[in-house]
């Protein structure tokens, strides 16, 4: 298998976007009949490289062969002729057509006049048997649950002969049924000599169907593996980065253990919370003066933990207790009532507010705490922000600036000083140093942490593993949507321990 | 060079040649007369005729600015004279200043209440706010029709009739009315957070919501002013004819009034608005209405001339021609670098 010549091979693909080099020199290719997984966190560049392969992106250098032969393409379009198909994560069909019609859209076989109805109903049919899919192709795409509109997706990605399958996380919004389902289709496909690149945030998946593996960190190449001889820990920090030996060094800073005395009543208490699709049953304690970091990765469910906690999303199971006290957080208003507040990881969707100035997306959460009537006086309000525009170094510190101007340190800044100008007693950050200097990074845990010695309860997510293990004192572990652990940090808390409760769920024996 | 790039260049520009080819054409556009007190003139008819659309704009300005539009607000117009005038009429003393004044309050009550109802399929059921409002768009007329019995109702009135074609402090009462509204509504969204709070909806609803902003109550009193707004321009529209015409009156104002917004700079996505724009805008298409008689237009060509003004602002407002414009001053003046934050 290893001999034969790769149905893609792509070497030395660099692409820059303006200030950002998305992929530096990543070498890939894909085996005929193999299943190949393209991993990474956030930013790795796992969507540019799939972009450079359909023509969506055009590369600054590099080559890409398809069977041997040098080839650009102009679009997925062009790609999908050459016989490369791609299934993206959020579904690109037509729930109001059948399911015929969407497996054969474009494709329709014609007659003299107009399209040949029996016979697509037909060629769909054939398809959906090839695949092993028992759906019938007369109805409706949109009665279908997610799990079989992605299959048919399939199915019309395969239409054309397709050699190359890319699969663009399909199972994120799958149940385990509907993943056993998708893994039936794509082995039969395996078997039929299809080449499929798979991404994905599961680590099980990755071990269960891939083949090989391909790991990207920052917009570059990590390596290749051949998945079974690659075991989980090392797939975990190859992905996160940095050797188990290096980060131990990093570890310099003094540990932080536990802040609170044995019978104290937790600020805040999660009890059996969960929300079906998003994140497992769990509990959680936060006491005052407290960071509790949440570890895991992308997708493992630290941010739908996070939103149940502040009210973004509503609970479906199980109850929450602020002070003793059982609470409904209804909406983010109930949530900032209680002095909670949420800074979430996605800054431009539902962070900031591009048109506003600097000054007004920092007043926007006092602001709405007051209400509209009561204006907060030009002159507070202009303190409060010369104040966080200090503290925090804005950059440039001008109060009037638009801030979709600013660069995306000085745009978390702003966020982080909307929430820290509420004066929360509980402080939800989700991943708040995503995306800036290493300096601007620095203070920010610094701030955290005083904050948190003056009293401040601070929930902490940061895919950087090194950082929450410095800050928190204690850290739950998320894995596959689920809290599968919780460590009291101190000084023989390590890296590893936490990689191997991350990798496999387990802690170590 | 900066004026040119001012949102209000183009607005405004038009508007003063408007004025311009008018006062050419028939020197006496441009006088203002005072004839007992009164002042008269072409200016002052353009403001008078402006009242009911400024009115209707102003509501229109706010609603856009959080990402929605009501097409219901000519319908409001409609029931809201029709309202008014039907008591007046029925009442055994329609000169009565208390009868107008029980009139006004039933108009404007309706007109609120009808509000609430478009608000509250908007931000409670989450209806998309075109097809929300197009329900009382279409129905409001048939209310209307209903109030009135399907007849125009006509009324003598001294009190109402001020409403429509009196003077205050020698002006229009209707320019007094509308621009008490306009003042009103910009001391409202600018001296308290409203305005932002609004813009803030507009642009980023997800990220408001959690900021903890009050979208739903926000959106939803903005639709009620808007109705209330509506409902007094429906008063001053038909208190200038005495008649309450359930069919025709503020035919196309949602129209009208949308192209106001923006000719004034409001974008249809929401967020940033400005009142200031939306004035001009009113003025602007009044202006032209006015010219096409002035001017000697042929009244089969009117739609025509008008629509090329409106493409004319429009068009020069766009993004893509507003960066060619400073492009092209850019190649020109090499000196001034744009500093990128």
């Amino acid at each position: 298998m290893t001999t034969a010549q790769p149905v893609v091979q792509m070497t030395g693909i660099s692409i820059e976007f303006p200030g950002v080099k998305a992929l530096q020199d990543v070498d890939f290719r894909l085996l005929a009949g193999e299943v190949h997984a393209l991993i990474g966190e956030n930013g790795a560049g796992k969507s540019t490289l799939i972009k450079a392969l359909t023509g969506v992106y055009r590369i600054d250098s590099g080559t890409i062969l398809v069977d041997g032969a040098p080839r650009v393409f102009s679009g997925p379009a062009h790609a999908q002729k050459a016989g490369i198909s791609t299934v993206y994560q959020e579904i690109n069909l037509c729930e109001n057509l059948s399911v015929a019609e969407n497996i054969m859209l474009g494709h329709e076989p014609r007659r003299r006049r107009g399209i040949d109805w029996p016979a697509m109903r037909r060629q769909a049919a054939e398809q959906l048997a090839q695949l092993g899919l028992e759906i019938d192709p007369g109805s409706m795409l949109g009665a279908h649950s997610l799990a079989v509109q992605q299959l048919v997706a399939i199915c019309r990605a395969m239409v054309v002969e397709a050699r190359v399958l890319i699969l663009d996380e399909p199972t994120s919004s799958l149940d385990s049924e509907e993943v056993a389902q998708l893994f039936r289709v794509m082995r039969s496909l395996r078997e039929q000599g299809v080449a499929i690149l798979f991404v994905t945030h599961f680590i099980e998946q990755i071990y269960e169907i891939s083949d090989r593996t391909t790991i990207l960190r920052n917009g570059l190449l990590v390596g290749e593996y051949l998945t079974t001889e690659l075991p989980r820990l090392e797939l975990v920090s190859k992905m996160i980065g940095k050797s188990l030996e290096v980060l131990e060094k990093l570890e310099e800073a003094p540990k932080r253990t536990t802040a609170h005395a044995a019978g104290d009543t937790p600020l805040l208490q999660a009890v059996g919370l969960g929300r079906r699709g998003s994140v497992q049953p769990f509990d959680l304690e936060l006491y005052r003066g407290e960071v509790v970091g949440l570890a895991g990765l992308l997708g493992s469910g630290r941010t739908e933990l996070a939103r149940l906690l502040y009210g973004a999303d509503r609970s479906d199971a199980g109850h929450l207790e602020l002070n003793g006290e059982p609470t409904r957080l209804r909406s983010p208003r109930v949530a900032m009532s209680h002095d909670i507040s949420f800074s979430s990881e996605h800054r431009k969707a539902e962070g900031l507010v591009a048109d506003l100035t600097v000054r007004e997306n920092i007043m926007l959460g006092l602001q709405a705490d007051r209400g509209w009537a009561r204006r907060i006086p030009r002159k507070r309000a202009d303190e409060v922000v010369a104040k966080y525009v200090e503290l925090l170094g804005i950059r440039p510190p001008n109060p009037e600036a638009v801030v979709s101007n600013l660069s995306g340190g000085n745009q978390q800044k702003v966020l982080l000083a909307r929430w820290l100008a509420t004066v929360p007693k509980i402080l939800i950050l989700d991943e708040p140093t995503r995306g800036i200097d290493v300096g601007a990074k620095a203070e920010i845990q610094a701030l955290i942490a005083s904050l948190a010695a003056e009293g401040m309860s601070v929930v902490f997510i940061s895919a950087e593993l090194e950082e929450v293990l410095r800050l928190s004192h204690r850290i739950a572990v998320m894995r596959d949507r689920k809290k599968v652990a919780e460590l009291v940090n101190s000084e023989d808390v390590g890296m590893d321990e936490v990689l191997e409760l991350i990798a496999s769920g387990k802690a170590t024996p | 060079m900066s004026i040119v790039r001012h949102r209000l260049f183009w607005p405004l520009a038009a508007l003063v040649v408007l004025i311009a080819a008018n006062t050419i054409k028939a020197p006496n556009f441009i006088r203002i007369r005072l004839v007992d007190g009164h002042l008269f003139g072409a200016l002052i008819d353009i403001l008078r005729t402006s009242a009911p659309l400024l009115l209707v704009a102003v509501g229109m300005t706010l609603v856009i600015a959080t990402r929605g539009i009501d097409l219901s607000v000519g319908a409001v117009v409609a029931i809201s004279g029709a309202v008014a005038l039907t008591f007046i009429g029925s009442s055994s003393d329609p000169t009565s200043l208390g009868t107008v004044g029980v009139a006004v309050g039933i108009a404007l009550a309706l007109a609120c209440v009808l509000g609430i109802w478009n608000g509250f399929l908007v931000s409670v059921l989450g209806i998309q706010p075109i097809i929300a409002t197009l329900i009382l768009m279409v129905a409001g007329r048939g209310i209307a029709m209903l109030v009135t019995n399907g007849f125009i109702v006509t009324v003598n009135s001294a009190p109402y009739k001020t409403i429509g074609s009196g003077f205050l402090l020698s002006m229009p009462v209707p320019v007094l009315i509308a621009g008490v509204v306009f003042a009103v509504v910009a001391v409202l969204t600018r001296r308290t957070a409203l305005g932002m709070l609004i813009e803030s909806v507009g642009i980023n609803p997800e990220a408001s919501r959690l900021a903890g902003v009050r979208a739903r109550s926000i959106i939803w009193t903005v639709y009620a002013l808007t109705a209330l707004f509506a409902g007094i321009a429906g008063l001053i529209a038909s208190a200038e004819v005495m008649a309450a015409d359930a069919n025709n009156v503020g035919l196309f104002i949602e129209l009208d009034a949308i192209l106001a917004v923006v000719i004034g700079g409001t974008s249809l996505a929401g967020g940033k608005f400005s009142l200031g724009g939306t004035l001009v805008g009113v003025l602007v298409i009044k202006t032209l209405v006015l010219s096409v008689t002035i001017l000697g237009i042929p009244p089969s060509v009117t739609p025509l001339f008008k629509a090329i003004v409106v493409i004319a602002v429009v068009v020069m407002q766009s993004p893509i021609v507003r960066t060619k414009f400073a492009a092209r001053r850019r190649a020109t003046a090499p000196v001034a670098v744009e500093v990128a934050a």
